[in-house]
């Protein structure tokens, strides 16, 4: 991870084996609405990023942002339009047969936000997890439940064996989340995608799951890409931190220089938005925070963010801003540091 | 600041006789004109049944077994029904996590808006319209929104809308329970910030239900705690935040990564909330308590005591006090 | 938990009550019938009398023991036409829904085509041009034209199943688009599939016993139907034999009420929202 993105050989595998993942210039749009009044919605614009082995990403934006629109094209939910991807230097196809996908998915996994609707009503958690386990040959079928009973212990729901036959609706929130971490770990994946996997379960249990989440990858060495709209959960997961807007990176470096040194004013919204308990009682503090996130239909050619900055400027407005270098593998995407 | 709403001893259960779970225990809360006072606990800690009760919302098979509501004098659970909606609206309003469903998807908005007003004795529809012009000065909605259909808003903006809705008809309580928890972190700031100003200036009390104990710190005169159906502390705001007594406060306060600290690993809280079906006999926080003392905790249910003016708490480790002073 | 909810169900248990009833009736006839239902060897048109507790029909037949045949050839009608209705409708339903493209569209197309086309007129023209008169015509002519709402039902359950994370997480999980379909899709989708079974089931024995009264059927086969036929065509209420007239039309509304709340009941326990609290 020395060199920009755009420096990657071009047209070959990469030959960086730390490296797991390489997206250059990802891009995902849809046609909405009905015959005569199509619009195109550009919800991903051109995403480049790279992601070595064991690394933990935290992927940081508003709704709308394009942040699950970034999960799902990566898991082929929906195939992405434009760009590349390459996943353990093999460049993947963006029309991937069946036979792709499903070697694609051995390595790629997915954790989902809603842990209610991402577990099966009818499917026992042992059903749930010997899926994946026999899909992907992981298991033989006589050793299927002792593996699934090795992956709820791993994932702290223990005794297995209490777990094995239940069915979601006899799960905590928080259980039924584990039960999903488990279910993305049965493949042996070399990537797990985590799609805001603590936001809808309460604020007391989300540490514990980030901690889970934290111990796995580090035991095993998994990149972990952690979607989130949480400044501060990204902060406690992440070894770098990406901040995406309208479908745009506007920022990327190590986690302690973004929450130290925001540069992008995106980010700095971020930052003073966020809820401090630790950072001392706030109560006069004001912030401005008129507008949302643009109409993706509609998008200007310059910078994304210039309806919302405080500091726009005539030059934000014609393109969009390159990539600055701000040393130790922090960059900004603001004409405010040309 | 005088009394305006008063919960006492209030246990509220679902379903009868033995198979009853008593979801809210034995609370007693105060608010106050102007103030903001937030309810915090994980999910079926009794929270928003507390606030269903206290505003007379609560449907069978809920069922307030015990205690009473008194909001400026008057009995509000013993009401008549008619006098009980002329309160809600009028002099209490609510604003929920599910906005898109208290407004109507077929009409626009400034209709809904006259209709509420019209249903409760504004008929002057010039008086109506300029009231819902001013609401909406106030939670920064653009005027051109009250043409348009729920669906046309973004979730901010629908949050702010029902805001706006509550404020209309001039409420002086509003409860609000988790109001911003389905929107992002900058919305919500947005919408919190504006729902301080307003209450700032039209001077109405807040009762703000949410599981983020970090909202709370930043916005709150006074956070009450509960767990398992039970308040377990109160206090002022900065108090709560400098000194938390109750260590499922204090374990509460430790659930949120810092956003600026130097990183390093937090503890959860281990475990999960009991089952409100079979609550143990003691304290129902001692299964998840680092600090629980056998024999004690698990078998006796700690009392309430003051252990400073304004601050009191739920907890053996602070032993109750005939004084009412200092802790042990 | 759903199996409870159905058996507490006031509306399931009485149209499970009435089917129950029906069917040992039609199982136990040869038991039960005083007289075989097609011998004509008894003086016709006689009044309700010991003999014959419902008279006799202008053909000198028991009408007793018509009735109790003929609730034979109405369910077995009933009960094999809803069973292929309902694979029509799983297989049109969910293929369109979860392979999508081209090949739904043209599904689509097609279950839009018999929606519009009016269902009873279609029936009788199909029926007069079918020369083979008997069950299976009628069974036949009953499942083409009765097919295409539930098909539309379940091709838009399964859109919406398929956009569900459980069924993204199978995905994920590697599992074939066959194997989502027959574990995830078809099994959350049970209770719809078995309301409108019963739904379909309703109709083909109202549709069966309307081309029957029209003529439409095998007259001399002994159903409700024909049995409703032959009274019409011989003036049974002007010969005063109203029971002749009026208890096979008794028995296929209240077969059809079975079928009716059955289908109520089922789309009340799977589908919340009616729940009556």
């Amino acid at each position: 991870m020395t060199a920009p993105v755009q420096a990657a050989p071009e047209g070959s595998a990469t030959t960086d084996s730390a490296l797991v993942l390489e997206v250059r210039g990802l891009s995902k749009s849809f046609t909405v609405g009905s015959i005569g009044r199509r619009r195109r919605v550009r919800a991903l614009n051109g995403v480049d990023l790279r992601l070595e082995r064991g690394e933990v990403l935290g992927l940081v934006g508003e709704s709308g942002s394009g942040k699950t629109t970034f999960a799902r094209a990566l898991a082929f939910l929906d195939s992405p339009t434009g760009g590349e991807i390459w996943l353990e230097g093999v460049r993947q196809p963006l029309q991937p047969t069946p036979r792709d996908l499903h070697r694609y998915r051995s390595r790629v996994q997915m954790i989902f936000q809603d842990p209610y609707a991402s577990l099966d009503r009818l499917h026992t958690v042992y059903r749930t997890l010997s899926q994946p386990l026999r899909s992907f040959r992981i298991a033989p079928a006589s050793q299927t439940r002792a593996a699934c009973a090795e992956l709820l212990e791993s994932v702290g729901l223990v005794p297995a064996t209490d777990f094995l036959d239940r069915y979601p609706h006899e799960l905590s929130g928080g259980q039924r989340q584990r039960v999903g971490i488990a279910r993305a770990l049965a493949a042996r994946p070399a990537l797990i995608l985590a799609d805001e996997p603590t936001s809808m379960l309460d604020v007391s249990i989300r540490l514990t799951i980030m901690n889970l989440l934290l111990d796995l990858q580090q035991g095993r060495a998994l990149s972990l890409i952690f979607i989130t709209h949480d400044l501060a959960g990204a902060n406690y997961v992440s070894d770098r931190i990406a901040i995406l807007y309208a479908g745009h990176l506007l920022e990327i470096g190590p986690a302690s220089a973004l929450m130290h040194d925001p540069y992008h004013p995106y980010t700095q919204l971020l930052r003073k938005a966020a809820p401090d308990p630790q950072g001392g009682f706030r109560r006069g503090e004001r912030f401005d925070a008129s507008g949302e996130p643009p109409d993706l239909t509609e998008l200007a050619p310059g910078c994304p963010f210039v309806p919302r900055c405080p500091q726009a400027r005539a030059a934000c407005h014609p393109h969009l801003p390159a990539w600055r270098e701000l040393g130790g593998q922090h960059r900004v995407r603001c004409v405010l540091y040309d | 600041m005088s009394l305006l709403l008063e919960i006492a001893g209030l246990t509220v259960g679902y379903g009868a006789g033995p198979t009853a779970v008593l979801a809210v225990q034995d609370v007693d809360l105060a608010v106050h004109t102007g103030e903001v006072v937030g309810i915090a606990g994980e999910s079926g800690c009794g929270k928003s049944t507390l606030a269903l009760a206290a505003t007379g919302l609560l449907d069978p098979p809920g069922r307030v077994l015990q205690g009473g509501v008194r909001y400026a004098g008057q009995d509000l659970l013993r009401l008549p029904p008619a006098a009980l909606r002329h309160v809600r609206l009028r002099q209490i309003a609510m604003v929920f996590q599910a906005s898109m469903n208290v407004l109507n998807p077929v009409l626009r908005i400034r209709d809904q808006f006259l209709d509420a007003m019209q249903a409760h004795g504004i008929t002057s529809r010039r008086e109506a319209v300029e009231r819902t012009q001013a609401v909406f000065e106030l939670v920064k909605v653009p005027a051109r929104f009250l043409d348009a259909y729920p669906h046309q808003l973004s979730g901010g903006m629908r949050q702010r809308t029902v805001i706006a809705l509550s404020l209309v008809l001039e409420p002086r309580l509003i409860f609000m329970d988790e109001p911003t928890t389905a929107l992002d972190v900058v919305v919500q700031r947005a919408i919190l910030q504006s729902v301080n100003d307003l209450r700032v200036q039209r001077d109405f009390a807040v009762v703000f239900i949410t599981h983020d104990l970090s909202l709370l710190i930043e916005i709150a005169d006074r956070i009450a705690i509960m767990y398992a159906g039970y308040l377990v502390e109160e206090a002022s705001g900065p108090e709560l935040y400098q000194q938390p007594l109750h260590p499922y406060t204090q374990a509460l306060m430790q659930a949120f990564p810092p956003l600026g600290a130097v990183r390093s690993r937090l503890q959860g809280i281990p475990g999960q909330p009991p089952d409100l079906r079979q609550l143990p006999p003691g304290c129902p926080f001692a299964a998840r308590c680092g600090k629980v003392r056998q024999g004690t905790c698990d078998t006796v249910r700690p009392a309430m005591t003051i252990v400073t003016p304004g601050h009191r708490v739920a907890c053996h480790l602070y032993p109750v006090s005939t004084e009412g002073g200092k802790q042990a | 938990m759903t199996l409870r909810a159905f058996l507490t169900n006031r509306r399931a248990m009485a149209g499970a009550g009435i089917l129950v009833f029906f069917a040992l009736l039609a199982g136990l006839a040869p038991l039960i019938a005083p007289y075989s239902p097609t011998n004509i060897n008894f003086p016709p048109m006689l009044g309700p009398s010991a003999a014959h507790l419902l008279g006799t029909t202008a053909n000198g037949q028991d009408v007793l023991s018509q009735l109790i045949w003929g609730s034979r050839d109405t369910l077995i009608v009933g009960l094999v036409t809803a069973t292929l209705i309902s694979g029509i409708q799983l297989i049109v339903g969910i293929f369109g829904g979860y392979v999508g493209g081209w090949i739904d569209e043209v599904l689509s197309m097609l279950t839009n085509i018999f929606l519009v086309m009016p269902g009873l007129p279609l029936m009788i023209i199909v029926a007069a041009y079918v020369t083979v008169k008997g069950t299976v015509p009628i069974i036949f002519v009953i499942t083409v034209t009765g097919w295409a709402w539930g098909a539309r039902v379940l091709r838009s359950q399964t859109l919406t199943l398929r956009s569900q994370a459980f069924v993204e997480a199978a995905q994920l999980s590697g599992e074939s688009r066959w194997r989502i379909v027959l574990t995830h899709i078809v099994p959350n989708m049970a209770g719809i599939l078995v309301a409108n079974f019963f739904g379909a089931a309703l109709y083909a024995v109202l549709s069966e016993a309307g081309l029957e009264f029209l003529g439409l059927g095998n007259v001399n086969t002994v159903t409700w139907g024909t049995m409703l036929y032959w009274a019409e065509n011989d003036e049974a209420l002007l010969m005063g034999l109203w029971q002749w007239m009026v208890l096979p039309g008794v028995c296929i509304a209240l077969l059809g009420t079975a079928f009716g709340l059955l289908n109520f009941a089922v789309d009340e326990v799977v589908n919340p929202r009616l729940r009556r609290t």
